[in-house]
């Protein structure tokens, strides 16, 4: 098991109060804090290694490409790819999904193809497949959802047929908590002879991910959100597909040969890290990874599911609260109250030193599915304990009351 | 408990025009129709607007969002009816400076209710709630112009 109050002694920010209280933060669906370990591997980089990879003869540019690519190494084994040639530094989930859209999706989709994707889905996930079906003539489809926001295999068989050739869907809902299941859909996407997408920004940093057993094509994670600095993200993609597809960006770093009027690439993974790459990014990324890895990814699914399933009981006994999502979820609660709009209730909340997100939490089509213009959401990380969720609880009920007054 | 901090952004007032909107529907005959979104929070709004011979003779807006941004746009629309269209600019600038803390011209318009929308400023995560159908109206009136 671990231990909650050993870990928060590791996150410097958590120790200070907002607005004269002691700051709960419940916002780590949108960035998690640093551990300490992190922030001084950043700063180490800076202060000892810095220089520029895979080019300076000298000492300082072997240790950086050794830092560099080490944090390739470990990347790898946290999400059990076969090979590093299969991961790509990006600046996060948003770069890595726009990668294998413009990449993949233009050199491979026509008039008559399909792209299937959720209405869960963040923009992110969303977007970049609307622009490439516009693009290439093919067209957009979508999953549709279950009443409690989750999807049924039976739905992804009637929707993906013979004409797909790509399936992207996010593995855990960062509005709903839905933790969707990627290797049957993958299953059903490959006897399709389409490709299999994963969005796994809101499920890298909570749980185990094993890409090999997910079977999936492409695979992308963001670094913040998982104790990692900013800035950097990571795409994974099987070998063979990565080695047909084109780079993204053009320039240093990516090529073998330039001529006037040719150049050639280097290979896997450099040739998709056009310019000079997020290095102390990644050596952050790396000692997050270090971090996770010693907490355990078992132990933190299991006491950000045992967190929300409070806050849901908790929430419960509130009247004229509604909670979106599955029973069975990741660490993210996302509720409206009659009497508060989400915005007002996030300005009640902040004046108690509690951080939550108020909005459509990037996820526009899902607002209009819930048939709300906004949610307010709670949303756990290793570091939050059960007295965070009082905390909060007991800030909604002040807010009511604040409100409800008015009505 | 004390709700202090609270009071200073939500004023009497405000909440008063949160609960019983002025203005609230649609326009018939209105000469503009304009939407606005805050993209970041998802608060949207269309301000109705009726335009004769320079000057607002009627506003409405219907539109969702919380209560600091639907008080203001109640606010908004009792406070330019009657305006010339270059004196509502003008007071749209004054609000504008109100928001961003900076000092404002109090004795060119009766302010009336708008002053206590003051506190906002006080919450910078909150000013483009309140700004939201001031920016719809310049949004108009400048589109206009171009046309």
């Amino acid at each position: 098991m671990m231990n909650v109050q050993d870990i928060r002694k590791q996150f410097p920010i958590l120790h200070q109060e907002v607005n004269g209280k002691p700051l709960v933060y419940l916002d780590s669906a949108a960035t998690s804090q640093k551990p300490a370990q992190v922030i001084d591997a950043v700063e180490r980089y800076y202060k000892e290694i810095n220089s520029n990879v895979h080019r300076g003869v000298h000492t300082l540019g072997t240790h950086a490409t050794d830092a560099y690519e080490g944090a390739r190494e470990k990347v790898r084994e946290f999400i059990h790819a076969s090979s590093t040639e299969e991961i790509i530094f990006t600046r996060g989930t948003t770069t890595a999904l726009n990668i294998v859209a413009s990449s993949y999706g233009r050199a491979n989709l026509q008039e008559g193809d399909e792209v299937v994707i959720t209405p869960m889905e963040h923009h992110s996930n969303i977007i970049p497949w609307q622009q490439v079906v516009k693009a290439t003539g093919a067209t957009l489809k979508y999953i549709p959802l279950q009443p409690d926001g989750t999807i049924a295999l039976e739905d992804v068989e009637k929707t993906v047929t013979e004409n797909t050739k790509i399936v992207s869907v996010m593995q855990v809902s960062n509005v709903l908590g839905t933790i969707n299941p990627i290797k049957e859909i993958a299953a059903i996407a490959h006897q399709n002879g389409a490709v299999m997408v994963v969005d796994g920004a809101q499920s890298t940093p909570h749980m185990k991910i094993d890409v090999e057993d997910l079977d999936c094509d492409f695979f992308a994670l963001s670094g913040h959100k998982m104790c990692g600095p900013t800035g950097i993200g990571v795409l994974y993609g099987k070998r063979q597909l990565l080695e047909e597809m084109d780079p993204f960006e053009f320039g240093g770093e990516m090529i073998d040969y330039v001529g006037l009027y040719d150049s050639t690439w280097k290979d896997l993974p450099w040739k998709f890290e056009g310019g000079t790459p997020i290095i102390a990014g990644a050596v952050g990324l790396g000692a997050a990874i270090d971090f996770l890895n010693e907490v355990g990814m078992d132990n933190i699914q299991q006491h950000e599911s045992h967190l929300a399933k409070y806050a849901m009981e908790q929430l419960s006994t509130i009247e004229g609260v509604t909670i979106y999502g599955p029973e069975k979820r990741a660490g993210v609660v996302t509720f409206n109250s009659d009497e508060v709009h989400p915005h007002d209730l996030a300005t009640v909340l902040d004046t108690e030193g509690i951080a939550v997100r108020a909005g459509h939490h990037c996820a526009q089509p899902l607002m209009k599915w819930l048939e709300v213009s906004a949610t307010a959401r709670a949303s756990f990380y290793l570091y939050n304990t059960e007295e965070d969720v009082d905390t909060f609880v007991a800030g909604l009920r002040k807010a009511k009351e604040f409100f409800g007054n008015v009505f | 408990m004390s709700f202090n901090n609270l009071d200073q952004l939500y004023r009497q007032v405000i909440m008063d025009h949160y609960k019983n909107p002025r203005n609230k529907g649609e326009l018939e005959g209105n000469d503009l129709k304009i939407n606005m979104n805050n993209p970041t929070c998802g608060d949207t709004i269309q301000l109705q607007l009726k335009v004769d011979d320079g000057k607002i003779s009627d506003a409405k807006f219907i539109g969702e969002g919380c209560s600091i941004s639907l008080a203001s746009a109640s606010m908004m629309t009792q406070s330019v009816k009657g305006l010339e269209v270059d004196q509502a600019m003008k007071l749209s600038g004054i609000f504008s400076d109100m928001m961003q803390g900076k000092e404002y011209d109090e004795e060119e318009f009766d302010l009336g209710d708008i002053e206590a929308l003051q506190g906002v400023s006080k919450f910078p995560a909150r000013i483009k709630c309140a700004t939201l159908s001031w920016k719809a109206m310049e949004k108009g009136f400048k589109e206009q112009g171009e046309a």
